[in-house]
């Protein structure tokens, strides 16, 4: 064996290592959610399982109780996806139009203000749990999936703010200048011609507000009521209800279930991700 | 006729207090109905701040702005009817080439067929009709000003600004396309302004020529004008390649007797009254003569193919000397220079500005 291909060799060698690493916890969970209760009692936890069984995950999905409620995972992954899809789509849009006026209609102490929403990527959440329950008192909005979807939209702005606006500095001023003298108004600036440029970071925030927010639980555990949990929060109930016996391959499924979503945007937008985050100034 | 465009006693200053900075210091112009007017002069003398604010991009300090002999000032750049050329063309990416021409068009809502019909007249008028359904990324740099261009030209707008729009070509390209702007200027007679750092580009293209530094107005004429009579030292060394030769000397008696007196030599030659004063001459109006008293060193011999420039170092400074191909002259060798008494300029020595002889 000639020196290259052996140095070759350690590389994937090490790759794979790495690769088998991180895999590993995955193929527990989906091995143990397709074992049954015998099988997982018999103690080989990287096992493959003795035959394919889904009973788990349709117990996780429809039946598996919390407390006294035997609904399964199934009502609090619905208010997920009722909190998650208008808070990533609002933030997301918010967050273009705030970048835009940032980036392209600067006005006196727009970079100030620029500053401070900085502030907010970098605040713990933690700081504002107490204010902002005092101030969804105020809106009549405790308790309430509305209520999350505006913590939500307002925890994300300073992000989806900072993403586009770091795009669209890169974006020539003179592209303005010809919309203005072309006869278009701000917001028809806005919709045809810098819109259409922001795929790449469009695609970047969508996945990074969507998994932020689908991956929540501080303030799903901390504003939420009985009928608005997000799925985090009911996969933490739901494992935590003590009973006789420990379904392990119930948890697992349930785990499963709920990191679903996010994995999925991941696996068909992931592309994106990458592409807008690399991506450079426009080129005209 | 009323004037197109009249720049009056426009000021523009920016910050405050201490820190003002006077970009523009008082400007006032006439721009005449199908004019072809060059702003020309070195970056930062402020010629992009009155072209911006021309196209109301940027608000005058002070000064009134009147296109078509209504003032502009407070109007949007939209309402002013006029077009621009951007020196980075700035298509819109994400629209195909039809799109950027008709988008003024759509924004003014200007009828479909009425706007598919303006798109194939101006890329016909452009050659740039097979280019159509593609974008701007797939141009080259010389379709891409094209489709600039054909922007602008499709609202048929009172006034045209260019701003810069072919320093981003190539040498070849440059000359192409200056000489295809100065066909479609006499084929729309669009009134134009043109802001370019280039003098040759100002020369070739220029019904008339507004030479400005540090923001304010040097000289405003005729290419001709601004060749042959121009107003200060400054004008005269910016217009022109190879530049004027400037010899610094003083005026010695007058009428026949008058003679220019400098460092290594003396020439007679109809003067200003006595004094001390720069005489400015072109490379072309300087000769190479054997036996002429006035003598220097050839330091550099360059061959352009038409014309061959040569460097001859004198005591009154470097004089640069347009001969001859045919030349032949070897670096280190003597020369006598001679003078006519004819395209003489006369300049102030101390203020740069023309004297009347």
């Amino acid at each position: 064996m000639n020196f290259p291909s052996l140095s070759r060799f350690l590389v994937y060698a090490v790759l794979l290592l790495a690769a088998l690493f991180f895999l590993a916890p995955l193929y527990v969970m989906v091995a143990t959610s397709l074992k049954d209760a015998e099988q997982i009692r018999s103690g080989n936890l990287l096992s493959l399982p003795s035959a394919f069984n889904v009973d788990a995950w349709r117990l996780a999905w429809s039946s598996a109780c919390t407390g006294v409620d035997c609904r399964g995972l199934q009502p609090y992954f619905v208010n997920s996806v009722v909190m998650t899809v208008p808070a990533v789509l609002v933030s997301t849009a918010w967050g273009a139009v705030n970048g835009y006026v940032l980036s392209m209609w600067k006005f006196r102490g727009s970079e100030l203000l620029f500053g401070f929403l900085l502030f907010g990527v970098f605040m713990p959440f933690q700081v504002v749990l107490l204010p902002m329950s005092q101030v969804l008192g105020y809106l009549g909005l405790s308790s309430s999936l509305a209520g999350l979807i505006l913590v939500h939209c307002i925890a994300g702005l300073a992000g989806t703010t900072l993403f586009f606006r770091n795009y669209y500095t890169a974006i020539p001023a003179e592209l303005v200048r010809a919309a203005r003298m072309d006869g278009a108004g701000f917001w028809r600036i806005f919709w045809r011609i810098v819109l259409p440029m922001s795929v790449p970071i469009m695609m970047v925030t969508l996945i990074w507000q969507f998994t932020n927010i689908w991956n929540d639980f501080l303030f799903g555990v901390a504003f939420s009521g009985a009928d608005s949990k997000p799925v985090t929060v009911g996969l933490n109930n739901m494992a935590n209800t003590s009973s006789s016996v420990k379904s392990y391959n119930v948890d697992m499924a349930a785990a499963m279930i709920a990191g679903l979503p996010t994995m999925l945007v991941y696996v068909l937008a992931g592309q994106y991700f990458v592409k807008g985050l690399t991506a450079g100034a426009v080129k005209g | 006729m009323a004037a197109a465009l009249t720049i009056a006693g426009i000021r523009k200053t920016f910050g405050k207090g201490d820190k003002t900075v006077e970009v523009l210091k008082r400007i006032d112009m006439e721009v005449a109905p199908g004019e072809f007017l060059i702003l020309v002069g070195p970056s930062g003398c402020g010629k992009s701040t009155l072209l911006n604010i021309i196209a109301g991009l940027e608000d005058p300090t002070e000064g009134d702005l009147r296109i078509g002999g209504k003032s502009v000032l407070g109007v949007a750049p939209a309402q002013r009817d006029i077009a621009m050329v951007f020196q980075s063309y700035a298509l819109y990416p994400t629209m195909t080439v039809a799109d950027n021409i008709g988008f003024a068009l759509e924004m003014r809502k200007v009828p479909r067929a009425q706007r598919i019909a303006r798109i194939n007249e101006v890329a016909a008028l452009l050659q740039i009709s097979h280019l159509l359904d593609r974008r701007p990324a797939q141009l080259s740099g010389g379709q891409r000003q094209r489709v600039a261009m054909g922007r602008a030209l499709a609202r048929d707008p009172q006034l045209f600004l260019f701003d810069e729009p072919l320093s981003n070509l190539d040498a070849k390209l440059r000359v192409e396309m200056r000489a295809e702007i100065k066909r479609l200027h006499h084929h729309s007679g669009i009134t134009s302004v043109y802001v370019t750092h280039d003098q040759i580009e100002a020369m070739t293209l220029g019904s008339r020529i507004a030479v400005m530094k540090d923001g304010i107005l040097q000289q405003v004429g005729t290419p001709d004008q601004i060749y042959r009579t121009p107003a200060n030292t400054y004008v005269a060394g910016f217009i022109g390649s190879p530049t004027m030769n400037f010899i610094d000397g003083a005026m010695q008696g007058q009428g026949e007797n008058a003679r220019f007196v400098f460092a290594g030599g003396s020439l007679a030659l109809p003067g200003p009254a006595a004094g001390d004063v720069t005489l400015g001459q072109r490379p072309e109006h300087i000769h190479l003569a054997d036996d002429a008293p006035w003598r220097g060193e050839v330091t550099l011999v360059e061959p352009t193919g038409a014309d061959t420039y040569v460097v001859v170092r004198t005591d009154a400074g470097t004089m640069v000397v347009r001969a001859p191909a045919s030349t032949r002259l070897d670096v280190g060798q003597q020369v006598g220079l001679s003078v006519s008494s004819r395209h003489n300029n006369w300049f102030d020595k101390a203020s740069g500005i023309r004297l009347a002889v």
